[in-house]
This record gives structure tokens, C-alpha cells and sequence, in this order.
């Protein structure tokens, strides 16, 4: 609290100078202080009360269907967790799926980004057309894709590798990872496009005209000023994107059902609690969930106020 | 600047979903808080919380009928998912809530409920009024919902399951398929129906336990395995299991459709309506989908025949949603009478004369079979069902006695996430990326684990 209010850093956010900056009227500040108390109480008991049941729930030996069976089970349930060995590959997993989504959808992005900060006719509705997929909800995405797409006798897919000569694949059988990768690259491309698309329009015509002068090329020019004036950017895309995509559970529970490595952490957690029952376990998985979520956060965190920060110095 | 304000737009309607879930979710712990209360003028007032399935909103609108001849009774619907109900009720017992005075539970979990304490016996409701003649429920049905020789729930519609095959198909390939076909028949037949348009047989392969497994179990059974033994002692490395998974992967393999870990009842019903499926084992109910010629390409072009079999005579699955009195309510009278109409034969008639006769509720009682009109709107599957329904037997599915009763499942808690985790390692088997030693030899490590819970 205190650090907040008196730190450099409010400064810095560009306060505007009003008296509240200046710590001369200790009694003013003490009322303020007082009035942040009631928002403060109620965000702590929305948020920390839930995570102090889950470890109240986290040490209890608990399956719903034996209600009489209850009781303290002290850290048994981290010993499963640890000892169980899904906990660890649905971390790789949800690694993996994260990692190579919010790759492959920057890189997408990147390049539908450039190609839709030229000016042509329609530019505004293929705008428009390009974000669609980030604003279906991802159910109805994955049903979609599902059903219509990756259905391995009638999908769209499949007829498509059929006119190029290459066999139908059985999607969510034999490539499950590909599958959730591609549903997922398809509904964040979007969104990376929409930040850089920004980035792009942001970026002053002035130095592109000034190296066009020098001679530089079309590629030259977006390799060596484009790209680095974009860093920032591809920086914030890439880390809300992981942010989002951490959560993903629908495409998994739709179409895949957690195999062939595709038992990303929430939906683990999710059958622990509602298909295994057993609560202690799932709130056991939570709370180390949480925990790694934490200390990658706090690192993601500090990146993320650097760009800020570094963005702010910038102008 | 355009650009931010359009991600913006997109973060409200989310915040605005988040927000209405929150109410929802509120909501729903809040409803049913009116019930059981009994209004000034005596009137009581029922909650019957179900799972929203076609069958249960039919109830819902021919309950008035119900509350015309019980001016004093109302009855309000909750529909609930499955996982919902499960633990809204568990709530409610475990704190004595008594909001809930009728709910429907699946054949799986009713002993396992009854066992906890949670539901009334209506042994002694049912069988003490002649008219609602209880022992015209199938025997099978009742059986599976007896703990103790007390009955803890009602069928309100129950299903086994049998082959269904493309009469049309068998025909082109001079094929007949007899009344009681054995699984090496099926095989056979399917392996030589299939081609690049067609597929054999369609199998279930979506990981689940009520999914893959709900057939795989049956197969498993008639192959002479089951997964534990009359102790607990977990069986699923014996040779007759893996004989039968390994029998049943193989056919989906050869014969079955493209891509099985995507494959369940819908996927299959959809393959098989539209003609590219010659063959499907799976639950009864799914004949009256067939044979709806607004959804169907093979309405009247089906056969129907038992479920395979090889060591056993019959090896159809058994499944039924049930209508049960929580132990808390207050108005355990009331909701009784409901649930008797409900599940009378009064009811089927209703609803054979308001809403159509293929909308009777199927495989709870005998007489409804004996309808003329019902007959006539079912007439290709509704004598095989019955026959079915009459000779399946819950307590020894398969050739050893088991200390469960139940077909498709075994009838304890852990068997959910049994079912659920060795089903997803199949999956693997499936597309070739494991071998099946090593999958059940993991599987009767779990089942071991779980079958050691019960002794």
C-alpha cells in the first residue's frame, strides 16, 4: 500500500500533478489510505478465501460418491500428485501446446499482419473477416472443427489432402497434438495480427521513406527497421496469448479427451474433479498449478513491465 | 487507436459472459431453495431436479396432467448436467437440504447412492398398490436398481443394446445375418463389407467409461473376462480381457470407422444414418433414431439382431435413468405419488396420445411392449428390445460370478476414473502408438488399486 502510493513508479505512470502527489498533508493521506480499505478487504476475501479452501480441500482425502469416508489426509495428496507422474507430462504438455500455438500464431499474424497494412480495396472487411475466429467461442470453434473440418471421411480437410493425392488422416486418433495445435494457431492469429497490425500502423512513415532514399530495399527495410520497431509488440502478443492459452480446455474436452499427450493442466485438473471425484486430489493439482503459475508469472510479469516501461522511456 | 478500442469490444461481451455464468451458477445453488415448503393453503410444492434429456422434458410438459388430478401438489423441474446434479444432491444430503424432492439418477450410481444413505426405500410404496403393478418393471432394470432386496429407485426408460446392420448392404454382398450372431461372425461379415466407402462395423473408441467402454465391457464379458473377480482382485491382465480388447482394436482397425478416438454414440449413429456404416452394437434407443426418416437415410433398410456373443447367451449392456426420493425431503408422500405416475403405465399411455408413440418412454415396463399403437410405431425394434431387455442379467453378466451387480460398469465410485484413464491409454493402442500389454498391465495396477478400496 504504502510503497504504492509514495513509489517513483505512480510518477512515472504520469500522474498528473494534483496535490494527492505531494505527501505534504499526512492526514489527507491517511483518509485515502482509509477509503482504498473497502475495495481492498473485499478483493482479498474474493480471491484468497477460495485459495484457502483449496487447501483446506487440498489435505482432506475426499471422493464425492464416499461422503462418509472424509478425512485429514496431511500431504497425501501432493504424494499422488508428485508420485502420479500426469501432473508432470500434462505440464509438458500444456508446454508444448502453448509453446508451439503462440508460435506458430505470431509468425501467422506477422505475416497476415503486413500483408493487411498495405492499402487495397476491402481492406476493412478483410480486416474484419481475418479476426473472426478469435471472437467464436472456442466450444463452437472446436465443434466446428470437429465436425466439419477434421472429420475424417467428410471433412474439408481430408478432401483437401485428397485433390493433392495424400490419404485421409484420422486426426484426433493418430495427431491428436497437431490437431489442438492447429485449432488453437487458427483462433490466436488473429489476435497476434491485431497487435502487430497495430505495431505496423504505429511505425512512422518518415524512417521507411528515409531508408527508401538510402537505397534499402523492401526486405532490407523490414528486416532491419520494421521488425526491431515491432519487438515490443510481438513481446506483449506472445505473452497474452501464453497467458490465454495456458487455460485452454475446450478443444481438448471436445475433441481429443486428453490423449495421445494432449492432458493440458486444466483439463486434468478437471477430471480429477469431475470424473475421478476426488476432491482433495484436484485441489491438490490447483494449488501447484498455482503455484508454478506464480513463479511464471512473477517472471512473465517483470517482462511484461519492461516493455512497458522501456516503451515509455521510447517516447 | 481503432485498434484497441476492438480489442476492448472483445473483452466486454467476455466480462459480460464471465458475469452471467457467475449468475447462473449463483442461480442455480439458489433454485429450489422454494421447495419443500408447504404453502398456506396446503398446497405442496415438489422440486424434482433431472438431467435435461429429451425424455425428462417430455415429463416436464405433460406434468400438468399430473397436477390437474393432485390439485394440492405442484411440481417444479430443475434440468441439471449430469455432473451438476451429482453434486447439487450431494450438497443437499450432506447438509440435510432437503431442497430436492425427487431426482433422476443413472442405474450406475443408484446402488452406489443407496449404499451412502442417500435415497428412500420405496420398496414398500410400490409394491403395496396393485394398479401400479410393479412387477411389470423389467426384472433386469429392477434388479439393477436393488441393493439389499430394496428397491431404491424407479426406471423411467431403460435400454440394452444390440446389433444393428444395413440390410440393404448385406444384401449387395449376399450376406444374411442371423437372429443371434457371434462376434467371429461379426467380424467376418464386417471385414468383408468393408470399403473405401463403406466401413464394416462401427465401435465406439471415445475414451469414457460410459463411452468405449460401455461396449468394450460387454465384449469383454462374453470373451469370458470380466475386471475383477468374486474377492476384487482386479482381472484385467487375464488373457480373456486382452483378448477381447485386443479382438475388439483389431476390428476398428481392419473394418471400423477412420478415426475412433472421436467416435461415440453420436459420431456412430451419424456414420450409420447416413449409410456408411454396414454394421453398429450399441444401445437399443438408438433403433428409433434410425428408423425417424427426417434424420435417417436407412429409415427402414435396418435389421436388428442380439448383441454378439462368444461365450455367453446374451451380452447386451444394461442402462436406465431412474426417478428416486432423496432421504431429506419433506413431502416424501407427494413425491412418491409422482414419481409412481411418472412411471405408470397411465403415463405411457399420455404420452402415446399427446405427443406420439415413438416418444413412450422404452425399456421399463413390459406392458408397454403389448400396446397395439406402440407396436405399430415401433414395430422393426420394439419386439427385439424387449426380448433383450427380458434376458440380459446384471448380476452375472459375464461367465464368473462378480460381487457387483451391473453389465457395462462396475457399480462402484473409482470406476468412473478406472474406466476414464484406461480408456484414454487405449486411445494410444488405437493409433498405434502403444502396444496393449503394456496399457493393461498399467490398468490392473489402477484396477488393483481400486478393487483394493472395496475389500
Amino acid at each position: 500500500m504504502t510503497t504504492l502510493t509514495s513509489t517513483p513508479t505512480t510518477r512515472r505512470l504520469g500522474r498528473p500533478a494534483a496535490p494527492a502527489a505531494k505527501p505534504a498533508r499526512p492526514r489527507g493521506l491517511a483518509v485515502s489510505r482509509a477509503l482504498l480499505w473497502p475495495a481492498l478487504a473485499t478483493s482479498i476475501v474474493l480471491t484468497q478465501i477460495p485459495f484457502v479452501v483449496t487447501i483446506y480441500y487440498s489435505l482432506q482425502n475426499w471422493n464425492l460418491l464416499r461422503p462418509g469416508d472424509r478425512d485429514f489426509a496431511g500431504l497425501d495428496n501432493y504424494a499422488t500428485v508428485l508420485r502420479d507422474g500426469s501432473f508432470l507430462s500434462s505440464l509438458g504438455s500444456t508446454v508444448l501446446i502453448t509453446g508451439s500455438s503462440v508460435l506458430l500464431s505470431t509468425l501467422l499474424g506477422l505475416l497476415f499482419a503486413v500483408l493487411l497494412d498495405r492499402s487495397f480495396t476491402g481492406q476493412g472487411a478483410a480486416r474484419t473477416l481475418m479476426i473472426t475466429p478469435f471472437l467464436v467461442m472456442p466450444a463452437a470453434a472446436a465443434l466446428v472443427w470437429k465436425w466439419s473440418i477434421l472429420e475424417s471421411t467428410t471433412g474439408m480437410a481430408n478432401w483437401a489432402l485428397g485433390l493433392v493425392g495424400i490419404p485421409p488422416v484420422a486426426w484426433n486418433t493418430d495427431v491428436p497434438i497437431v490437431t489442438i495445435i492447429l485449432v488453437l494457431t487458427w483462433q490466436y492469429t488473429p489476435f497476434a495480427m491485431l497487435i502487430l497490425l497495430a505495431g505496423l500502423q504505429a511505425q512512422t512513415k518518415d524512417v521507411l521513406e528515409a531508408a527508401a532514399v538510402d537505397g534499402a530495399g523492401a526486405v532490407r527495410t523490414f528486416l532491419a527497421i520494421t521488425l526491431p520497431h515491432l519487438r515490443q509488440y510481438v513481446e506483449i502478443s506472445v505473452l497474452l496469448a501464453s497467458i490465454m492459452l495456458l487455460q485452454v480446455f475446450d478443444p481438448v474436452a471436445i475433441m481429443t479427451r486428453g490423449t495421445g499427450g494432449t492432458k493440458t493442466l486444466s483439463y486434468l485438473l478437471y477430471e480429477r474433479a469431475f470424473v475421478g471425484l476426488q476432491v482433495g486430489e484436484a485441489a491438490a493439482y490447483g494449488v501447484m498449478t498455482v503455484l508454478i503459475t506464480i513463479v511464471v508469472a512473477t517472471v512473465a510479469l517483470r517482462t511484461l513491465f519492461k516493455v512497458f516501461s522501456k516503451e515509455g522511456l521510447g517516447r | 487507436m481503432m485498434l484497441t478500442t476492438k480489442v476492448r469490444r472483445k473483452a466486454v461481451p467476455a466480462g459480460f459472459a464471465a458475469g452471467a455464468l457467475a449468475l447462473a451458477l449463483t442461480g442455480c445453488a439458489g433454485a429450489g431453495g422454494g421447495g419443500g415448503g408447504t404453502e398456506e393453503g396446503g398446497t405442496v410444492e415438489l422440486t424434482l431436479a433431472t438431467v435435461n434429456n429429451p425424455q425428462m422434458k417430455d415429463m416436464e410438459e405433460l406434468k400438468s396432467a399430473f397436477e390437474e388430478d393432485h390439485p394440492d401438489i405442484k411440481v417444479n423441474f430443475i434440468q441439471m448436467e449430469e455432473n451438476d446434479l451429482r453434486d447439487a444432491v450431494t450438497k443437499d444430503v450432506a447438509t440435510n437440504g432437503g431442497q430436492y424432492d425427487i431426482v433422476t439418477v443413472g442405474s450406475y450410481e443408484v446402488p452406489i447412492w443407496a449404499e451412502n444413505g442417500w435415497l428412500a426405500d420405496l420398496t414398500q410404496d410400490l409394491e403395496s398398490d396393485a394398479e401400479y403393478d410393479v412387477d411389470d418393471l423389467f426384472e433386469p432394470v429392477r434388479d439393477a436398481l436393488t441393493l439389499d432386496d430394496s428397491l431404491y429407485a424407479v426406471p423411467f426408460y431403460g435400454e440394452s443394446s444390440m446389433l444393428m446392420y444395413n440390410k440393404e448392404l448385406f444384401d449387395e454382398a449376399g450376406l444374411t445375418m442371423p437372429d443371434r450372431p457371434t462376434w467371429q461372425q461379426v467380424a467376418d461379415y464386417a471385414r468383408q463389407l468393408d470399403s473405401d466407402t463403406v466401413d464394416g462395423i462401427c465401435l465406439r473408441g471415445k475414451p469414457g467409461w460410459g463411452e468405449v467402454f460401455a461396449p468394450l465391457t460387454t465384449v469383454v464379458q462374453t470373451f469370458g473376462g470380466t475386471w475383477f473377480d468374486e474377492s476384487w482382485d482386479a482381472q484385467v491382465d487375464s488373457p480373456e480381457f486382452t483378448e477381447a480388447v485386443q479382438f475388439y482394436v483389431d476390428l476398428v482397425k481392419d473394418a471400423g470407422e477412420a478415426d475412433p478416438v472421436s467416435t461415440g454414440f453420436t459420431e456412430c449413429l451419424n456414420n450409420v444414418s447416413q449409410g456408411r456404416s454396414a454394421m453398429w452394437v450399441d444401445a437399443t434407443v438408438a433403433a428409433g433414431l434410425l428408423e425417424d426418416p427426417e434424420s435417417s437415410d436407412v429409415a427402414g433398410k435396418m435389421g436388428y439382431a442380439h448383441a454378439p456373443v462368444v461365450e455367453t447367451e446374451e451380452s447386451g449392456w444394461l442402462w436406465s435413468w431412474n426417478l428416486a426420493v432423496p432421504e431429506t425431503t419433506q413431502n416424501r408422500e407427494a413425491a412418491v405419488e409422482f414419481v409412481k405416475w411418472a412411471t405408470s403405465k397411465e403415463y405411457h399411455e399420455l404420452v402415446g396420445n399427446e405427443l406420439g408413440w415413438s416418444r413412450v418412454p422404452p425399456g421399463a415396463r413390459n406392458s408397454t411392449y403389448e400396446i397395439g399403437e406402440y407396436q405399430e410405431a415401433a414395430a422393426a425394434f420394439a419386439p427385439i428390445t424387449r426380448d433383450i431387455m427380458l434376458a440380459v442379467n446384471p448380476e452375472q453378466p459375464g461367465v464368473a460370478p462378480q460381487p457387483w451387480t451391473g453389465i457395462q460398469y462396475v457399480t462402484i465410485p473409482e470406476f468412473q476414473d478406472l474406466g476414464n484413464q484406461v480408456s484414454q491409454d487405449l486411445a494410444d493402442v488405437f493409433a498405434g502408438r502403444s502396444e496393449l500389454g503394456p496399457v493393461l498391465e498399467r490398468a490392473q495396477r489402477l484396477a488393483q488399486e481400486a478393487g483394493d478400496a472395496q475389500k
